[in-house]
């Protein structure tokens, strides 16, 4: 072939590249590193390439705070809860709108389908969970957004590239379509599942909004809202309610800067860990979908 | 005679078509019950709250309930076209999503034309992976991080800003207006360009490579080939993508900007989402809130639909 070895313009587009990388590792590594620094380093400020006079002051601070792991304990909660029910109960909508003897398919995709370019907007929502009485629970983290029309019509486009004849043989067997579902459908489908089931989590992990507006008591922050009311509202009372006495003397030991550093690398911990070896089912998920309706 | 007969007939094999097609329900018992949690879930939580939308022509009092509470016709959207910060709103969602389709939208293209000239896998491989990483964080750590990035005092970007570019003033970049924009279009940017160029690499890896092959040996450099195979093929698809971002150009990143502003900023950051959110939630101005996100709504509803309609005519495809 001609591909030549080296060009000048290859060189210029690897530089870009490297440029672009750069500046996402460099920006994790210099946070990193004020994590890692003492408060008169941290307020001098500046790049940090490498951690000069390095300690773990910033985050045994953060660690022994009882916030953090409140946060983790409800983040971990709402994942796992809605990730199961959401992904169990769209599945089971899905498949139901894939059977093309469905009484009023088209209608009930539709009025599905629907809902994700219309909606009655923030504040008819927030009444419809007050009225509700689900402010100040863990179902208002997992209920509002329960089922996603555009994942449920993915689902339905995998469902409906199954082979119905075997479903048939199986009722002719005298099996429901409930256990045909569970039995038969649901392993055939893993491929999809984790797609969507990664997604969920990602979305828990990640999903903030519901939690500023619906819940108050501070024990059900999530992960997200604790970071938030750290960095954003700059409310350092979540972090200083145990130290409120010596709060001076806390400040000489560890920068309020390290500490956020420090916060954020403990909230995202478990995705930067997770991130290399889910990236590429990530990668696939858009694929499918990307594919037609 | 005869017609009006046969047109009654059919009329009433219609009507008896229609009540059949109920008996669907019950001959798939089964089915129809495993949707009906689906169908319940979807009636009390996105078409009830459609139905709430109803306080927007209402003066809503609390204590009234939803209705309870006084009509008041169209009295809270004048109202809020009367107020300069709503004005505000709708211009700085108009100017920011527009910006964001000017700059941020050829670039993830930009990037996937650029990753498909990398010949050497594992290098390819790594830039991919780093540059989607920012995608899977939330706008809140990524707030946390530009919050300490692009600090004034002591924030790296400035400090690199000033002793490799010799910039002698700092820049505050989140609470300037004069940048703010600029910073939500660049972290916006910094965060789904990546991500945004899967789409087009996938439209890349499907060309047929006997069109390349033929393309050299007539002597075509990698600029040709890429100029007059990768672009061409990759239209389509850009349009696509084109139409349905228009689509959403009411939507000026909500997580995005709820995270990133502050009141200094206001006046060029504040859109129509978080006008919401403040007036609303913030402000308890509930029936005037509700007014806003319909005004908001409708238009983006109109738009989405009127792009994916576009969009199916064009490729055959739309997202549904």
């Amino acid at each position: 072939m001609t591909q030549k070895k080296f060009t000048f313009g290859r060189a210029v587009i690897y530089l870009l590249l490297v440029l672009l990388c750069a500046t996402i590792v460099i920006a994790f590594w210099h946070l990193m590193n004020l994590s890692l620094s003492p408060s008169h380093i941290a307020t001098r400020g500046g790049l940090l390439l490498y951690p000069r006079e390095a300690t773990l002051d910033n985050y045994a601070r953060v660690i022994g705070n009882r916030y953090i792991w409140l946060g983790y304990k409800n983040t971990l909660i709402r994942t796992c809860i809605g990730t199961v029910l959401q992904l169990f109960f769209t599945a089971m909508g899905a498949y139901v709108l894939s059977k093309r003897f469905f009484p009023h398919r088209t209608f009930w995709t539709l009025f599905i389908v629907f809902t994700m370019f219309f909606s009655g907007g923030l504040i008819p929502n927030y009444l419809l969970v007050k009225n509700l009485g689900l402010l100040d629970t863990y179902a208002s983290m997992i209920l509002p957004g329960f089922i996603s029309a555009y994942n449920l019509v993915i689902m339905r486009n995998f469902f409906q590239s199954l082979p119905e004849e075997i479903e048939e043989s199986c009722l002719i067997d005298g099996a429901g379509r409930f256990r045909i579902f569970l039995q038969f459908i649901l392993p055939l489908s893993k491929p999809i599942l984790a797609t969507v089931a990664l997604w969920l989590v990602v979305g828990h992990w990640n999903s903030w909004f519901d939690v500023l507006i619906y819940i108050s008591d501070d024990t059900k922050f999530t992960l997200q809202i604790v970071l938030r009311r750290i960095i954003i509202t700059g409310s350092k009372e979540i972090l200083d309610t145990s130290a409120a006495a010596n709060a001076a003397e806390m400040e000489s030991v560890v920068s309020s800067e390290g500490l956020k550093a420090a916060c954020i690398f403990v909230t995202t911990f478990p995705i930067l860990c997770a991130y290399p070896f889910v990236q590429k089912f990530f990668v696939k998920g858009i694929m499918i979908g990307s594919l037609k309706g | 005679m005869t017609s009006t007969v046969l047109s009654h007939s059919r009329r009433k094999s219609a009507i008896a078509r229609f009540f059949s097609s109920f008996c669907g329900y019950k001959k798939h018992l089964a089915l129809t019950l495993m949707f009906l949690p689906v169908l319940v879930y979807f009636i009390v939580f996105k078409y009830v709250p459609m139905s709430g939308v109803i306080i927007a022509f209402k003066n809503y009092k609390i204590s009234r309930g939803i209705f309870g509470s006084a009509w008041c016709g169209l009295d809270n959207f004048t109202k809020a076209f009367a107020t300069p910060t709503f004005v505000r709103s709708v211009q700085n969602t108009l100017i920011i999503s527009s910006l964001k389709l000017l700059f941020g939208f050829p670039a993830p293209i930009i990037l996937a034309l650029m990753l498909n000239e990398v010949t050497h896998a594992p290098f390819k491989k790594t830039v991919q992976t780093i540059s989607y990483l920012p995608h899977f964080l939330s706008w809140v750590v990524l707030a946390g991080m530009f919050q300490q990035l692009l600090s004034p005092n002591n924030g790296a970007v400035n400090a690199v800003l000033r002793d490799v570019f010799g910039v002698k003033d700092s820049i505050y970049f989140l609470g300037d207006n004069h940048y703010f924009r600029g910073t939500l279009i660049m972290t916006d940017i910094w965060k789904n360009v990546g991500w945004s160029s899967i789409l087009y690499l996938a439209t890349i890896t499907s060309i047929d490579p006997a069109l390349y092959e033929a393309a050299t040996v007539d002597g075509a450099t990698r600029w040709q080939c890429t100029r007059y195979i990768t672009v061409p093929s990759l239209v389509s698809t850009i349009v696509v993508m084109l139409i349905l971002n228009v689509g959403s150009i009411m939507d000026a990143g909500f997580d995005q900007v709820l995270n990133l502003y502050n009141s200094a900023v206001y006046q060029t950051g504040d859109i129509i989402d978080t006008y919401v959110y403040r007036y609303g939630l913030g402000d308890m101005k509930y029936s005037l809130a509700t007014a806003v996100g319909l005004f908001k709504n409708v238009i983006a509803f109109v738009l989405v639909v009127g792009t994916n309609l576009i969009a199916r005519r064009i490729s055959g495809e739309g997202i549904w």
